[in-house]
Parts: C-alpha cells; sequence; structure tokens
C-alpha cells in the first residue's frame, strides 16, 4: 500500500529530538567521545627510544626523519605529513611511539607539528 | 537532429569528476561516451617504488570508502605470494570490517541517491544513522574512515570484549532503522515514479558488460565472489546473496538495502562463532615475496575488487594492478543510457541512472600516458589502445 508522506511522521519526532550533529569547532568538544586505541598525534618518548630506525623505514607517508643528538640516532615526525597508520607505533621494539587521542593537528606555525 | 550535451568533468550531479558525452533528439538521450580518465593517480606505478608494507597503507588510498576491501584484497595478494594463510581469528575479524565498512558504504549510498533523486530528508537520516555505523569502526580499528586493519598475515588489533557489546547494540539499531526506511522507500510516491522502470539492464546485457556487485544482483544474477570464491572465511559464515527481478533502479536501492540485513546477521553470527586463538602471523616489517604472481578477488562494497601482482624476489612488487568495481559498471551505463525500441531515456534520468551503480570514479581513472619527449600527457581510451596495438602487431610483421 503507497502511503505518502510516512517519513512527516518521522520528521516531526525529530523536531524534538536531542540533535543529531556536535557544534563541533570551538564548543561541544566534551561531547566527542574517542574511544581507546584511537589513532591520533604521535607521541614519542625520548628514553625509551633506542635508534633503531625501524619507524623510520616502514612510514609509509615518509613523515619521519633520522637525526643524530647527545645520546645517539633519534627520529623525529613531521606531524603534517603523518597519514596516522600508526605503523610506527607497532614495529617499535621500545614501545617509544604511541598514538594519542589528539586529533586537532592544525598550527598557524609548522614547527608546533613536528614531534621532537 | 541531434545534439551532444557534455556532463561534466566538473557538473553538479558528479560528486567526482567524470565526463559523460550525451548525444540527444529532443530530451532523448541516443547515444553516450563515458571518460573517466580525469584524476590519474598513478598509484600502481608508486606501489612498484615502495616495500609491501608501505604499499599496505597507500593501497588503502585508492578508495577511501572500500578501503577495507582494498587492503584485504592487498593482503590475500601478498600472503598468496609468500604461502601463508590468516588464523581463522583474523579472517572473521576481518568478515565483521569488512561487513561494517559494507554497511557504511550502503548507507552513504542510499543518502547520496536519494540526494541526487532531490530527497533531502532521507539523505539527513541515511547519514546520520550512518554515523553510528562510523562509530563502530572508529571503536574497532581506530579510525572513521580509513581503518587500516588489515595487515600481511592477520589483522592488527584484536576485538575488545566491551566494543562486541556495543556492536551488537548499534547492529540492532541499524536493523531497526532500515527496516523502516525500507517501508518509506516502498510507500514514497516521489521515489517510486523517479527509479520504477528507469535504467533497466537486462540480465543478459549486464553479464555481457562485465557489470560486477550490487549492480549485477539488481539485474537478477546471482554473483558474489563472497560466495563463489570465499576468500576470507565466507564458506563458514551463512548468508544469502540477494537478488532482485525488476532490473531498474529501484531493484539497485532494494538490493542494496536487504544487503545491509545481511550484513547485519553476518557481523552477528562472526561475533558469535568467533574462534579464539592467534588474530595474526609473526610476519617481520621487511621481507621479499618468491617470485610469482599472484590474484585476489574481494567482494567490495560495491562489487568485484581484483589485485594483481607480479613478484621478482625483490622487497617490492614488480608490477601491481588494481581493476576497481566502478570500471567494470561504468560500462553497463553506456547501455542504460542508450534509448532503444520502446525503452526511452531521457536527459533528467542521468543522475538517477548514473548514481544508481554506486560510482566511485577516483578509483576508476588508471592510464594515462605521459610522452616526455613531446612534452605532454594524453589519457588514452580503449580504441585508441585497440588502435595502437594492431599498428604494434602490423610493424613486427
Amino acid at each position: 500500500m503507497r502511503i505518502p508522506g510516512r517519513l512527516l511522521a518521522e520528521a516531526l519526532r525529530s523536531l524534538f529530538r536531542r540533535r543529531a550533529t556536535i557544534l563541533y569547532p570551538y564548543r561541544e568538544l566534551d561531547k566527542i567521545h574517542l574511544p581507546e586505541g584511537f589513532r591520533g598525534r604521535i607521541e614519542f618518548d625520548r628514553a625509551k627510544c633506542i635508534g633503531c630506525q625501524l619507524c623510520f623505514r616502514v612510514c609509509p607517508a615518509r613523515a619521519i626523519e633520522m637525526i643524530e643528538d647527545e645520546k645517539g640516532k633519534r627520529p623525529i615526525f613531521y606531524i603534517y605529513k603523518c597519514i596516522y597508520c600508526a605503523q610506527c607505533a607497532e614495529v617499535c621494539p621500545t614501545k617509544a611511539i604511541s598514538m594519542s587521542k589528539t586529533f586537532e593537528n592544525i598550527a598557524l606555525r609548522k614547527e608546533d607539528l613536528v614531534v621532537r | 537532429m541531434s545534439f551532444e550535451i557534455p556532463i561534466g568533468p566538473q557538473h553538479p550531479i558528479h560528486v567526482e569528476p567524470l565526463m559523460l558525452r550525451l548525444t540527444v533528439e529532443g530530451e532523448l538521450i541516443v547515444d553516450v561516451d563515458v571518460d573517466v580518465s580525469y584524476i590519474h593517480k598513478g598509484i600502481e606505478k608508486a606501489l612498484e617504488t615502495r616495500p609491501y608494507i608501505q604499499g599496505l597503507y597507500l593501497v588503502e588510498r585508492i578508495c577511501g570508502i572500500c578501503n577495507a576491501a582494498h587492503s584485504l584484497c592487498y593482503c590475500l595478494n601478498i600472503e598468496q605470494l609468500l604461502g601463508k594463510e590468516a588464523p581463522p581469528r583474523a579472517k572473521y575479524l576481518r568478515i565483521i570490517v569488512e561487513e561494517l565498512s559494507r554497511i557504511h558504504s550502503h548507507l552513504l549510498w542510499l543518502g547520496h541517491y536519494f540526494h541526487t533523486l532531490g530527497f533531502e530528508t532521507l539523505f539527513m537520516y541515511f547519514w546520520r544513522d550512518r554515523e553510528r555505523v562510523m562509530d563502530m569502526l572508529e571503536l574497532i580499528t581506530g579510525n572513521r574512515v580509513i581503518t587500516s586493519y588489515n595487515t600481511i598475515g592477520g589483522v592488527r588489533r584484536d576485538l575488545a570484549p566491551e566494543a562486541e557489546q556495543n556492536l551488537r547494540r548499534a547492529l540492532d539499531y541499524i536493523e531497526e532503522r532500515m527496516r523502516y526506511y525500507e517501508k518509506v522507500i516502498d510507500s514514497e510516491p516521489t521515489i517510486l515514479a523517479r527509479t520504477q522502470g528507469v535504467g533497466i539492464l537486462k540480465p543478459e546485457d549486464a553479464v555481457k558488460m562485465g557489470a560486477v556487485g550490487p549492480h549485477l544482483r539488481a539485474s537478477r544474477i546471482k554473483h558474489d565472489i563472497r560466495l563463489d570464491d570465499p576468500y576470507s572465511g565466507h564458506d563458514e559464515v551463512p548468508f544469502n546473496v540477494v537478488t532482485w527481478d525488476t532490473c531498474d533502479c529501484y531493484a539497485r536501492i532494494k538490493v542494496r538495502v536487504r544487503e545491509v540485513y545481511e550484513c547485519v546477521n553476518m557481523i552477528r553470527y562472526a561475533l558469535d562463532h568467533i574462534p579464539s586463538g592467534d588474530y595474526r602471523l609473526k610476519i617481520p616489517s621487511f621481507f621479499k615475496t618468491p617470485p610469482g604472481e599472484s590474484l585476489a578477488r574481494v567482494e567490495a562494497p560495491r562489487g568485484e575488487l581484483v589485485h594483481y601482482s607480479i613478484s621478482d624476489g625483490g622487497e617490492k612488487p614488480y608490477r601491481y594492478r588494481v581493476r576497481t568495481p566502478t570500471l567494470a559498471n561504468l560500462l553497463s551505463v553506456t547501455e542504460m543510457l542508450r534509448s532503444r525500441g520502446d525503452y526511452e531515456v531521457y536527459i533528467a534520468d542521468v543522475p538517477a541512472i548514473l548514481g544508481g551503480i554506486d560510482p566511485c570514479i577516483c578509483c576508476s581513472a588508471r592510464i594515462v600516458i605521459t610522452d616526455e619527449a613531446r612534452r605532454r600527457r594524453m589519457t588514452m581510451t580503449l580504441d585508441d589502445i585497440i588502435r595502437l596495438s594492431r599498428e604494434r602487431r602490423v610493424e613486427k610483421r
């Protein structure tokens, strides 16, 4: 049977329901629930790093560069190139790399998007 | 007296660049020419320059919506080259994520399709409910869209028990909503008027034109890679292949709606019967594959997806080839858009017909020829390639 306007009841019900969207930029940040294991901005623990270069070699986006410091070889991460695949965190033998829940990776200066 | 109307490469009815050259007589379309080669990305060539582990993430980016299918197909290929097989638990987890992304893709398509028909309300509802599926994908894999879940030799993370509870609740919600939407679709005169009897593709034409996936199943052909060539434990999970008899745009809607139910049931079954054990094989990050070739087929949300690779024994593929479902389906669009006999196609039907195949153009553009000597780039059509191959043959003689 064809009843035109079957959606009307649903539309009226939606009128009194909670808003489905989040007023995200600047407001209602507390409504964003990120699950455990979310792949966000890379966090790096220099103390654990042994300079094995595995992260540098697996990175598909070539967002990792190896440099020398007083302790030896270490990676630096260019977040603006990162594709958030977490392969570097997965291969890291000492778990020096982890993915945080920070998803707002926008900055006015390029240096702010480099994890050292 | 006939005119030629170009629709594209940029046009409001297309989401992606696609050129349709329609030859019209009045309102009636008599001929059509399709050109997809506007967004060539060079992914196949790029894959030849990367180790296998990096290629995995590149392959996911062929298509954002079917990324789970692309990465699964890539992993199956490399596992085949290595002569290994994912553990049983990984196979079930792969099914869960694959079917979730199929639900998400079908909901996206349904919403978008009603948007092209001008039914914005339903578009909003579908996309609202799709968010629930995206949240589930985020919960299981760590990201909403690009899942990065499959890896060579299994999956990258296990399913947490609390995630399972959430997933079951979301499945109940999706199923209930889909039952309601199906009633709406069946009873809404505007949808029926725009889709019933429009874009008819007869079963024999569909096979002749090489259509795949839900598009082919809407033409009454029972064809599903999950059934014909179970690639990831699909022989253990029961499901029905949904087909519809009317062969028109309405059938394509119905097939996708019904497929969502099947996906929901498959995920439920997989959750109930998931074996315990390892979820991935221990494979080093960098490895060499034995020389050889491999071919894997996966039922992506849009249809049969084929990946083919040749290995010369190195750390990188020697050649990698991708055949996406949209490329197979686009040919049948030319058949559907051509009026013949009592079958009449009008310009106003173009969005409905083109939308019906779930086009994903950015996956499809594959051939670009760069002539360095003359500093020019050109895309080749099938005719050009056939002509070239014939000339070459004459030269050889």
